[in-house]
């Protein structure tokens, strides 16, 4: 098994947790961190797969720096709108979304 | 664009376009409104009679819009379209003159005014449309013009009419829609053509063709208020007089005749259609509409119902006409469609003049009121015995040629049908002249609004309409021989459909 | 100059970037201006793209003079120059309603403009979009000011509803990045042109996990039938202006993607998901209707009917074999609903300012007063229908036209009874004007401007009905029917 699948196999297993996290967790606080590692599953799947070659591949490179980029921004954007809800409502639960 | 593209086109926008200025009217610009719809109603009666003219000389209007490459809004003047157009025209004119006296001074008449203007002009596409898919477009947007003026009132009782009305008419919608659909499939042309578009097809796709007739036929049955489809009709009478007037004689129900006449003659062909036996059937529908329209008028007390259960019975005369084979039953059924209207129509308007003038919406209240309103009674007597088939009337033609028609096709039961019929007319009109004539009217009427001044009955502009319809429906029975009458016209017709001389 | 800096296309993606930053700078006060001239420019743009289409072409132009796989390319063809006007067309009264909205509804909402402009630029870059990354970059974009527009005035409820959108959007993101890293993995290239070339008959495992990931990415974010369930709180509870955009532009890119992958990459198609995506369709169209039917909320309601009217879409996708009156019907359906639905919601607005509440009940007080609104609601209303003569219409011909060709009856009759049920849901809203006129209810004065952009917007969705040649021209189809 070559270092890429290693690295992919991992990656499909992380996006599976974290789809799984976003989709049945409740508290939404944890569902945006449980978007966050599947993001990262992608990631280590693009990287991972990129190397089947054995040379470094820039494009999946740029590809996974992008992605980087709009998982922040996607967070930074969640957190703030859990912020505006949780402050007046005291709670971070979307058990009365 | 030379004038036979342009003479259709100027038809249409002789009422689309003031209607849509009326739209932007505010409400008390009164005149200019006025101005604006009989300005657009004479000039729409006037391009009628140039083109009158012509087609009677042969010649032949059309225009053509191309919607997406393949798919066009066909329009074309012929003679069938024409008989509907001139009569739609010259109805609406005198709707418009009547509607003006009856609004005045009630709410929302832009809007009124402004939707009354939509559904004429979309009648005048229905009539003019040169394929199924143009009619179809007219036909439905016939449907939401009409719509507002139905619940035009706004009470409980209006809306609920209007979800009748709607729910009715836009299943029959659907049904046309589906039953064009099946034309289609079988790769038929959807363009109506004289002597019918599908009679090439053969026997071949009798089955499926037997079945786009049905649909098509029940679709459009809708409007026309074939049985057991009728039933929108009566609830839609919560609508005021001229809408009423508008529905029956001019636009929606007749929109539904004229509809089958175009689907049997010209998508079919009567001789097509007769192969695949789909007119014996049609006839049978149409009588069972005459014989039950007639016994539900004769219990309705309301008057405005029982004259809605006449037109039931009275449309299905022309479908009756159309349904037997020959040209003496297609003479009978189109100069029907012209007649009905034209008796149909007067007596809306004085049933609306007894309602605004003195309150009288019943028959029961009707004790005496020719004493009061002669020339109101009068117009509504000649009209009444028209619809019972008296001498000298329109009627008795209609039913002359409707008899010689059932006698050429060999239906000899339709005689006694149309007897049957005429007899019921009678047991339903004839009370209400016993009473308006013979009766004492009652101390005071229940709610008079409109003074009597000398001759004046009424408002002028609620009494010259029905004076004049009443007029026309002696005229049309007395000169049906002259040369430019419903009778001529409807030979006419008949003989271009069927391609042989006419007797 | 260099060649691709003259090319409209680029420019189309780099306008609402630079308003869309200056507006963030100047504040709302002028942000709404900068969005006006930017939107007339681009609208320039797009009718210049439109003129210069080869039919039938697709133009290539490399950004920066770099071409793939380094460089970003833009394509441009018939559908996209389609959808790029009638962003344009859709957006343009859009900003003048939401500028007459800011004022009228008291509302600072300085973010409104900015979040617009790079939704715009998102948009724009989604429909040029060459290759399988760049979509993804475009559909995040998209899917995050989607996100902050539906959060709104920051109520709880618009910002619960703005919160899952995102969380849905993300996810669906996830599983489309993830089937992009697949397709490099099998193939080492995501441009869509040269999979067209390489892709085998028979895929490997890899391709068809990554199509299948793809598309339910691609499914969520348009809120087909099952995966609706976040559309109906998102727009029903998004300020006007903002659900207006949603609704009409944002849901149709992610069908454009599929529809565009499903043309290329997936070119041969697979019978059983055409008919699954057609199945989810009639779903959607059923259940959105019913919905939209028992709503007791306006935007609710109209919300609904967006996922109704969606599911018309999804029904091409077995009718492709006659690809051209498919086509034509997808791409009227777009262009309808988008100026119908942008109009309803913007009527919806009115409504809102006007008597402060948001029920289909409401709308009574509003019988006999407003009348340019009760046209929009009413214009708009027919070509959600699919009465003639309307866009709406139209669309259902050609629709039935594919159907009757492949002998579907059954989507026949899905297609005659979805047109039913619209009009059931929809004059319950119609059948308020006529209502007996509310005595004396107060009613907010409602700038006309907005009023006549509703009006605009149901108008143009009623005359496409009439006139639909262009558009059936600038898709490069011939002889559609």
């Amino acid at each position: 098994m070559s270092t890429g699948l290693i690295y992919a196999c991992s990656g499909a297993l992380l996006f599976g947790c974290g789809v799984a996290g976003t989709v049945l967790l409740k508290h939404l606080l944890r569902r945006i961190l449980a978007f966050n590692v599947m993001g990262s599953g992608v990631f280590l799947i693009l990287v991972g797969l990129a190397q089947r070659h054995g040379e470094a591949d820039p494009v999946p490179q740029a590809m996974v720096l992008t992605g980087i980029v709009v998982a922040v921004a996607a967070t930074a954007l969640a957190v703030a709108l859990l912020r505006r809800l949780a402050v007046p409502a005291g709670t971070g639960s979307s058990a009365d979304a | 664009m030379n004038s036979a593209q342009a003479l259709p086109l100027a038809v249409l926008a002789s009422s689309l376009v003031p209607g849509l200025i009326i739209f932007a009217l505010p409400q008390e610009q009164v005149m200019l409104r006025s101005l604006l719809n009989l300005a657009g109603a004479v000039v729409k009666l006037v391009l009628i009679v140039v083109m009158l003219f012509g087609v009677r000389a042969g010649a032949t209007y059309g225009f053509n819009h191309e919607v997406i490459p393949g798919l066009e809004l066909a329009f074309k003047m012929d003679a069938l379209a024409l008989l509907f157009v001139t009569l739609s025209a010259g109805l609406w004119l005198l709707t418009t003159v009547y509607a003006i006296g009856y609004l005045e001074g009630s709410p929302h008449r832009s809007r009124f005014f402004g939707f009354f203007s939509l559904c004429v002009t979309a009648t005048i596409g229905i009539a003019m449309a040169a394929n199924l898919f143009t009619f179809f477009v007219f036909y439905e947007l016939l449907t939401l013009a009409t719509y507002p003026l139905v619940v035009h009132r706004g009470t409980p009782a209006a809306l609920r009419g209007g979800n009748i009305y709607l729910g009715y008419t836009l299943l029959g919608g659907a049904l046309v829609l589906t039953g064009i659909i099946s034309v289609r499939s079988l790769g038929g042309p959807i363009e109506f053509t004289p002597g019918g578009t599908l009679a090439h097809l053969g026997e071949g796709h009798a089955g499926q063709l037997r079945v786009a007739f049905v649909l098509l036929v029940a679709g459009i049955g809708v409007k026309a208020a074939l049985v057991p489809l009728h039933g929108w009709l009566p609830h839609a009478m919560v609508a005021p007089a001229p809408v009423s007037a508008l529905l029956h004689a001019v636009a929606v129900v007749k929109a539904g005749a004229f509809g089958i006449v175009r689907v049997v003659y010209e998508v079919f062909g009567v001789e097509f259609a007769q192969m695949l036996g789909v007119l014996q059937p049609l006839a049978w529908v149409a009588a069972l509409t005459i014989i039950w329209g007639s016994l539900r008028a004769l219990t309705q007390d309301e008057l405005k119902r029982r004259l809605a259960f006449s037109t039931v019975s009275q449309v299905s005369y022309i479908i009756l006409g159309v349904a037997m084979f020959g040209p003496a039953g297609t003479v009978g059924g189109l100069v029907h469609l012209v007649h009905q209207g034209i008796m149909k129509i007067t007596l809306f308007f004085c049933a609306g003049n007894y309602a605004e003038t003195l309150g009288v919406h019943k028959v029961s209240g009707m004790n005496g009121v020719g004493r009061r309103m002669p020339a109101t009674s009068v117009a509504f007597s000649i009209a009444a015995l028209g619809m019972m088939g008296a001498p000298l009337t329109a009627g008795a033609v209609s039913k002359h040629w409707l008899n010689m028609g059932a006698d050429a096709a060999g239906l000899y039961w339709v005689p006694w049908v149309l007897f049957a019929s005429s007899a019921l007319n009678a047991a339903y009109f004839l009370p209400i002249l016993y009473r308006a004539w013979l009766l004492r009217p009652p101390p005071a009427w229940p709610q008079e609004q409109i003074a009597a001044i000398g001759w004046r009955e009424t408002a002028w502009l609620l009494l010259l309409p029905p004076l004049i319809t009443g007029l026309a429906t002696l005229g049309a029975g007395v000169f049906a021989g002259f040369e430019m009458s419903p009778l001529a016209w409807a030979r006419l017709i008949a003989a271009r459909e069927y391609m042989q001389v006419t007797p | 100059m260099p060649e691709w800096a003259a090319a409209p296309a680029a420019w189309l993606i780099l306008i609402p970037l630079l308003w869309a930053t200056l507006a963030f700078l100047f504040g709302p006060r002028w942000g709404g201006r900068f969005a006006l001239f930017g939107i007339t420019v681009q609208s320039l743009c797009a009718m210049q793209l439109v003129a210069a289409l080869d039919s039938g072409v697709t133009q290539v132009l490399p950004v920066g003079g770099w071409s793939a796989p380094l460089g970003i390319e833009l394509h441009v063809d018939g559908l996209a120059a389609l959808m790029l006007l009638l962003t344009q067309v859709v957006a343009l009264p859009l900003m003048l309603y939401t500028r007459a909205w800011l004022g009228a509804a008291d509302r600072a909402a300085g973010y409104v403009w900015p979040l617009c402009g790079f939704m715009l630029a998102a948009l724009h870059a989604l429909f040029l979009a060459a290759d399988l990354f760049n979509v993804y970059v475009a559909l995040e974009l998209l899917g995050l000011c989607a996100v902050a527009l539906v959060a709104g005035d920051g109520k709880p409820q618009q910002l619960r509803a703005a919160l899952h959108y995102l969380l849905v959007s993300l996810l669906a993101a996830a599983a489309y990045l993830l089937g992009v890293a697949l397709f490099y993995a099998a193939y080492g290239t995501v441009s869509i042109a040269t999979l067209v070339a390489v892709m085998d008959a028979q895929p490997p495992f890899a391709v068809v996990l990554a199509g299948t990931l793809m598309l339910v990415g691609l499914m969520a974010k348009t809120a087909l039938f099952p995966f609706h369930f976040w559309l109906p709180p998102a727009h029903g509870s998004a300020p006007a202006p903002a659900s207006a955009l949603l609704s009409a532009l944002v849901v149709k890119a992610s069908f454009y993607v599929i529809l565009r992958l499903r043309l290329t990459v997936f070119a041969e198609g697979d019978l059983t998901l055409d008919w699954l995506l057609a199945g989810c369709g009639g779903a959607a169209i059923l259940y959105g209707s019913w919905r939209a039917f028992r709503c007791a909320e306006l935007k609710m309601l109209i919300a609904y009917s967006t996922v109704a009217q969606l599911g018309y879409l999804f029904l091409i996708f077995p009718l492709l074999d006659t690809r051209e009156l498919a086509l034509a019907a997808a791409a009227l359906q777009m262009v309808a609903h988008a100026l119908a639905k942008a109009a309803l919601f913007a009527a919806a607005g009115i409504v809102l300012v006007a008597t402060g509440r948001d029920s289909v009940a409401a709308l009574a007080a509003l019988a006999g007063r407003l009348p340019v609104t009760w046209f929009a609601f009413g214009l708009a209303a027919v070509t959600l229908m699919g009465l003639p003569p309307s866009g709406g219409f139209l669309a259902k011909w050609l629709l039935i036209d594919a159907a009757v060709a492949g002998e579907y009856w059954l989507m026949v009759g899905l297609i005659i009874s979805g047109g039913l049920l619209g009009a059931a849901y929809l004059f319950r809203i119609l059948k308020r004007a006529f209502a007996p006129q509310a005595s004396a209810a107060v009613l907010k004065p409602v700038p006309r401007i907005m009023e006549w952009m509703a009006f605009l917007l149901a108008a143009a969705s009623v005359v496409i009905g009439i006139e639909a040649t262009a558009i059936v021209e600038i898709l490069g189809l011939v002889g559609s029917t």
